[in-house]
């Protein structure tokens, strides 16, 4: 821990990623940015911008032989914790209770042998201590949290028996279950349809705001990235191009590949007929959500 | 445009394996020389299985395809020969739909090798290159000397060599970044202005269907639940699956 007060819940100081080894090269290139509690950060990037190494960085689970450098600082009821540089054994308090993660891929943080229950059980029983049939209810009550009808069978079933929207949500119940301050999100719902998209959105919004957790959102999106985040952070290969916030981003974007983008998203966006215009479809109706796998 | 043959039908087209529950069910469609259909749906709706149907790689267990008029069989290799000259797959994704241990040049041409078209193959491969905004010396290169967005328009150049009516494209453009997107939907919008190519248009993404189809059709579950002009489903949505679909889509704020 260092001695050196935050005043935000996460502080990123020239946060870098390098391949270590024989021929050492730079992936990442000094990310500066802090997060206020309750605060909606997002980053946006197109394939190799480096974004998704950066959230890993902040998790402390760079692959071998990616390594961090400068600092990736978080605030934690025992006192500060950089990521960079603090060995795994002691990341295991910072993970899941103050810090918690899904990805694109929800298979990726799922095991596929175990029940879906028996998954929820070990988060529940380890960071908020419960037991017996405390914890039975707590599985069934983080299922239902995340709107998956029926808990009582989904927590009785295997990840391959439900479907890919309805996996995201056990995913999220998963990385929920130790009431995190901060969500870390990496294009949660790049693999999913649109529609199914639009329910995952939806409760990652009202779960951040019901918990006052703050939010890093990463997407290559930005229609998407826009819907949630109050700041967006710009990555371009490998370096932080602009920060600003959303609506300011998207009025004036300061640097030439934010224009870009912001200009090619403007104009796919302008495709569609603008939005509350005739015959603008009422509500969205129950989110997505196709049955069985 | 009534009067004018369709150059590709779906007649009451269903596919099944077994006894389980049809693929697709009661599947109807048609596109005219030069028209442009998209053809949206999520996944598992059967989009991919109706794309294989129309390109003849497997027969409807219900219903016919027909093509200018003919049905479609697989087993009548002339009419075949044809019809792959006239219809030509563009796939999603640019990485694995060229080969990597051929050179750009030799790609483009396969189709005019294997469906025998005659002439000056080389002159061939150079004027696609520059019809998607490459230049002749990519064909000299491998597949791994270029990015997504110049992979999809090498794809695009071959699909383009044995000069087809209609370009049947599975999610063209998913695959890629937002910014190469938009250049990639130019392209295609430029040739059905500048070489009157129809398409048939399969994806998930509406914004893709609305930049490049005059009609849509909207499958769910195997079946179609609306077709209309593009302007008008988009507009005045009539299936409620329809507007979920459309109130779905992410949108940028106005500023």
């Amino acid at each position: 821990m260092t001695a050196a007060a935050m005043t935000g819940l996460l502080e990123l100081a020239a946060l870098s990623v390098r391949v270590g080894g024989p021929e050492p090269r730079t992936l990442v290139h000094g990310v500066d940015v802090s997060l206020a509690p309750g605060e909606r950060l997002g980053i946006i990037g197109e394939s190799g911008s480096g974004k998704s190494l950066t959230a890993l960085a902040v998790l402390g689970l760079l692959p071998y032989p990616l390594v961090a450098g400068g600092s990736a600082r978080i605030a934690t009821p025992d006192g500060v914790v950089d990521v960079v540089g603090t060995p795994a054994r002691r990341l295991d308090r910072v993970r899941g209770a103050i810090v918690s993660a899904v990805f694109q891929e929800p298979l990726a943080s799922l095991d596929p042998l175990m029940r879906i229950g028996r998954q929820l059980e070990w988060p529940l029983r380890r960071h908020r201590g419960l037991r017996g049939d405390e914890l039975r209810r707590a599985v069934l009550d983080a299922l239902a949290e995340v709107q998956l009808a029926e808990p009582e069978r989904i927590a009785r079933s295997y990840i391959h028996e439900i479907s890919g929207g309805q996996r995201q949500r056990v995913a999220i119940a998963l990385a929920l279950a130790a009431d995190p301050q901060l969500l870390i999100a990496d294009e949660p719902t790049t693999a999913l349809d649109v529609t199914v998209q639009a329910g995952i959105i939806e409760l990652l919004q009202r779960e951040v705001t019901d918990r006052g957790m703050s939010l890093l959102f990463i997407s290559h999106d930005l229609p998407v990235l826009a819907g949630i985040a109050d700041r967006v952070l710009v990555m371009k290969d490998g370096r932080q191009v602009e920060l600003g916030a959303t609506a300011q981003i998207l009025r004036a974007p300061a640097d030439p590949y934010t224009a870009q983008l912001v200009a090619a998203s403007r104009r796919l966006d302008e495709f569609l007929p603008v939005q509350g215009g005739a015959g603008a479809p009422d509500a969205a109706g129950a989110p997505g959500e196709e049955a069985g796998a | 445009m009534t009067d004018v043959t369709p150059l590709l039908t779906a007649e009451n087209v269903g596919f099944g394996y077994g006894r389980s529950r049809p693929v697709l069910a009661d599947v109807s469609l048609a596109v005219a020389p030069g028209a442009s259909l998209g053809l949206v749906g999520e996944s598992g709706a059967g989009k991919t299985t109706l794309l294989r149907l129309l390109l003849g790689l497997e027969a409807p267990t219900a219903g016919v395809v027909r093509f200018d008029g003919g049905r479609l069989d697989v087993r009548d290799r002339r009419a075949m020969r044809r019809f792959r000259r006239a219809v030509q797959p563009v796939y999603q994704d640019p990485f694995s739909s060229l080969d990597p241990r051929m050179t750009v040049g030799r790609s483009i041409a396969e189709p005019l090798r294997s469906l025998q078209i005659e002439g000056d193959h080389r002159a061939r491969v150079a004027e696609l290159l520059a019809a998607v905004g490459l230049s002749a010396e990519a064909a000299d290169r491998y597949p791994d000397a270029f990015s997504g967005g110049q992979r999809q328009r090498i794809a695009i150049a071959r699909a383009l060599a044995p000069r087809p009516r209609l370009l049947l494209a599975d999610e063209p453009v998913s695959a890629l970044d937002t910014s190469v997107r938009m250049t990639v939907i130019e392209l295609l919008q430029r040739l059905a202005r500048e070489q009157g190519i129809g398409f048939l248009l399969v994806s998930h993404d509406l914004t893709i269907v609305s930049a490049l189809c005059e009609r849509m059709a909207v499958l769910e579950s195997g079946r179609i639940v609306e077709e209309g002009p593009t302007g008008s489903v988009l507009t005045a949505p009539a299936h409620p699956y329809t507007r979920r679909l459309i109130a779905s889509v992410p949108r940028l704020p106005a500023v």
